[in-house]
């Protein structure tokens, strides 16, 4: 037990926001390190073949920025939830549904021109995510089932009716395997290599896709959204002090349901990347712990957008230089990526106060000493 | 008579599904009573599964399995405990936090020392348990109801079957008949008052996540040392959160939430048996909805459809002692 006390207010923003989240990652990778260690393999030798595989060589470094667009979603998702005290653990759920919304849109309405069916397919990702959210969000405000609990349940419903789905109803028969059919090349979002030709590089082949841009901008939109629009304040609010809240006129029921309905949302769009950019069809289980991964990704940017870009290009290098190295070092599996995860939400999130007292007295006396000399 | 053995089969099965549920139930239970929420059941047991079947492999005796998981699992309810009853970090954060490490840690590692499939060795006899035969089981089989029952039914399970139905009482007594039990639920509904009776909210919380760990290292040991002989990727498959949904269900009281287990086990139970079976009328069920029924029941539970459920006043706040 710490028993530091230091004045807030006397806290520069740097430190409370740069040094001590720089602080608790290195912390969960040095036990990062120890596990790779365990498991065998050489902790340094891992991390430079993960800097090499995520920025090496152009094709790398465009897989990093592809998985950045999908954390960017998820982190936003659990982001979001978050600010009205909501644990919007059902990413993964709501981005699979999200991905049906997408596919459903696409190769219905594949005759219209194509910016429109883009739009259309992006709108049918978030309904279809909103929707899977909306009923743990009813149950949370209006019944008190944690929503913990019912979005995780969610995860497992979902996956039991994709699978019912592309086994049973939309199953490319021609296949053995549980997928789709491919969506009509014309409407497939353009990809980078459509793109490399211009800058004057040439690669062969990369998922990264337009899908990227459209993450950048909902960044600005949950920045907008929460920070500068009535209903991001009512929502948190409802987050800070519910009763409180109720005082002032505001709804706490309303706010849990699109708090979390936008959150699913956000999950859903990772559909855009995986099947209008790069799939492009729906693959048993395509969403594959993005969802989750927004849990690490959002805490670790402290749940602000500033903050969850750099933390979703950060996962985006673990994916990337982690596939570099599951494939040299036989010992470790992308499991262990997993379990890096655990490991930066613990220090990130759940210890986050355990040396945030010391750091901040720290550079609290050194600035000061700075003054008065 | 094909129709009471039916039964009597899928009792027997109920009762050995139920059994993780009921040690993860009662694990909540000391936990949650004790106002910290502990959503990190699903990990710990997975946990307790992976370090029981690498333990009864390489020591060859289960039993020694089993206590290396108690000791696993009570040092991951210490870490929680760290994060968030001596850091006051946020509860839900810390549990989710454990369970995505577990879920990392335990299939990465079996990866790395048994091969790329992430299944731990197959363990022998000597290595696992094996089913209890109650004495005179065979001598009396064939006598009609008594025979059905007390050989079909109460022998031949694992002895953790046992142990999880006989730790419900033991569980009540404790919680509600003893002055631990009191402090420990005072602890949970309102610590400050506990404080000023000078008890130690932190070591009560401690001590309950202690007990906590011990009682779901034996869920994890079930799983991997007796029903199964191995231990495999995400093995727990969401138990953990159907034990605490029928805990809540069952309002945090060791007698009710035993209920909600066994209508888990009974569904889950039901289901190995719908799978496949054309029903009049409907047709065949698709097997991914017969699949989902435990989790579509556990929605429904906490739903409350059969009333509101009240926690612990106190669950999830960090205790705060002002100076």
């Amino acid at each position: 037990m710490s028993n530091i006390v230091v004045d807030k207010s006397k806290v520069p923003w740097w430190v409370s926001n740069v040094i001590v989240p720089l602080v608790n990652l290195t912390l969960a990778l040095l036990v990062s390190g120890l596990f790779v260690f365990i498991a065998g393999e050489n902790p340094i030798e891992a991390v430079k073949l993960i800097i090499y595989g995520s920025f090496g060589y152009i094709q790398g470094f465009a897989y990093t920025l592809y998985y950045t667009t999908n954390f960017i979603f998820t982190g936003l998702a659990f982001a979001v939830a978050f600010h009205c005290r909501l644990f919007n653990i059902g990413g993964e759920g709501q981005a699979y549904i999200g991905g049906l919304g997408v596919f459903l849109v696409a190769i219905n309405l594949s005759f219209l021109p194509v910016p429109i069916v883009w739009l259309l397919a992006i709108f049918g990702a978030f309904l279809f995510g909103a929707a899977w959210a909306y009923i743990p969000a009813y149950l949370q405000s209006k019944r008190g089932s944690h929503v913990v609990i019912t979005t995780i349940m969610f995860n497992f419903i979902a996956s039991s009716l994709m699978i019912f789905l592309l086994v049973d109803v939309i199953r490319d028969t021609n296949q053995m395997a549980p997928h789709t059919v491919k969506l009509p090349e014309e409407i497939w979002l353009p990809s980078f290599e459509a793109f490399s030709g211009i800058l004057g590089i040439k690669i062969r082949y990369s998922p990264l896709n337009l899908t990227f841009l459209l993450a950048i901008a909902s960044l600005f939109f949950v920045w907008f959204l929460v920070w500068k629009t009535k209903w991001g304040y009512e929502m948190r609010a409802v987050g800070h002090n519910t009763q409180a809240a109720i005082y002032a006129g505001i709804s706490p029921h309303k706010n849990i349901i699109i708090a979390m309905c936008i959150s699913g949302g956000l999950a859903g769009l990772l559909g855009v990347n995986e099947i209008l950019g790069v799939s492009h069809k729906i693959q048993a289980g395509f969403p594959a712990g993005y969802g989750f991964t927004g849990i690490a990704v959002a805490l670790m940017g402290r749940n602000h957008p500033i903050g969850i870009l750099p933390a979703a290009f950060l996962f985006g290098i673990l994916y990337q230089g982690g596939s570099e190295v599951t494939f040299e070092m036989p010992n470790i599996t992308r499991y262990m990526f997993v379990a890096v995860q655990g490991l930066i939400i613990l220090f990130s999130g759940a210890l986050e106060n355990l040396f945030r007292p010391q750091i901040e007295s720290f550079f609290v006396r050194r600035l000061n000493r700075e003054v008065n000399v | 008579m094909e129709f009471l053995s039916d039964i009597a089969s899928l009792i027997n099965s109920t009762l050995r599904i139920s059994t993780p549920l009921v040690f993860a139930a009662m694990a909540g239970i000391f936990a949650e009573r004790s106002g910290v929420i502990d959503f990190s059941l699903e990990g710990k047991m997975l946990m307790a599964a992976f370090v029981a079947a690498v333990g009864s492999y390489y020591l060859g005796n289960p039993w020694l399995g089993l206590l290396l998981a108690i000791i696993v699992c009570v040092c991951l309810s210490m870490l929680h405990g760290f994060a968030s009853v001596t850091h006051k970090g946020d509860q839900v954060v810390s549990c989710v936090a454990i369970n995505i490490l577990i879920i990392g840690l335990t299939t990465a590692l079996a990866a790395a020392w048994f091969g790329q499939a992430g299944l731990t060795p197959t363990l022998n006899e000597d290595q696992r348990f094996l089913e209890i035969h109650l004495p005179f089981a065979d001598a009396l089989r064939d006598i009609p109801v008594i025979g059905t029952l007390y050989s079909d039914i109460l022998s031949g399970h694992y002895v953790f079957v046992y142990l999880a139905y006989l730790s419900v009482p033991l569980v009540f007594w404790i919680v509600f008949k003893t002055s631990f039990g009191l402090r420990l639920r005072a602890v949970g509904e309102n610590p400050s008052a506990v404080d000023t009776a000078g008890i130690n909210v932190f070591t009560m919380r401690y001590k309950a996540l202690a007990i906590n760990g011990v009682l779901i290292a034996f869920a994890g040991a079930h799983l991997s040392t007796a029903v199964n002989a191995n231990f495999f990727r995400e093995m727990s498959a969401g138990r953990g959160y159907l034990a605490l949904a029928a805990m809540i269900f069952g309002k945090w009281h060791p007698k009710t939430a035993l209920i909600a287990c066994l209508l888990f086990g009974f569904t889950d139970a039901l289901q190995i048996r719908l799978q496949g079976v054309e029903l009049p009328a409907i047709g065949e069920i698709p097997v991914q909805l017969i699949q989902a029924l435990p989790y579509i029941l556990t929605v429904v539970l906490l739903a409350g459809f059969v009333g509101k459920a009240i926690a612990p006043n106190a669950i999830g706040q960090p205790y705060i002692k002002e100076r």
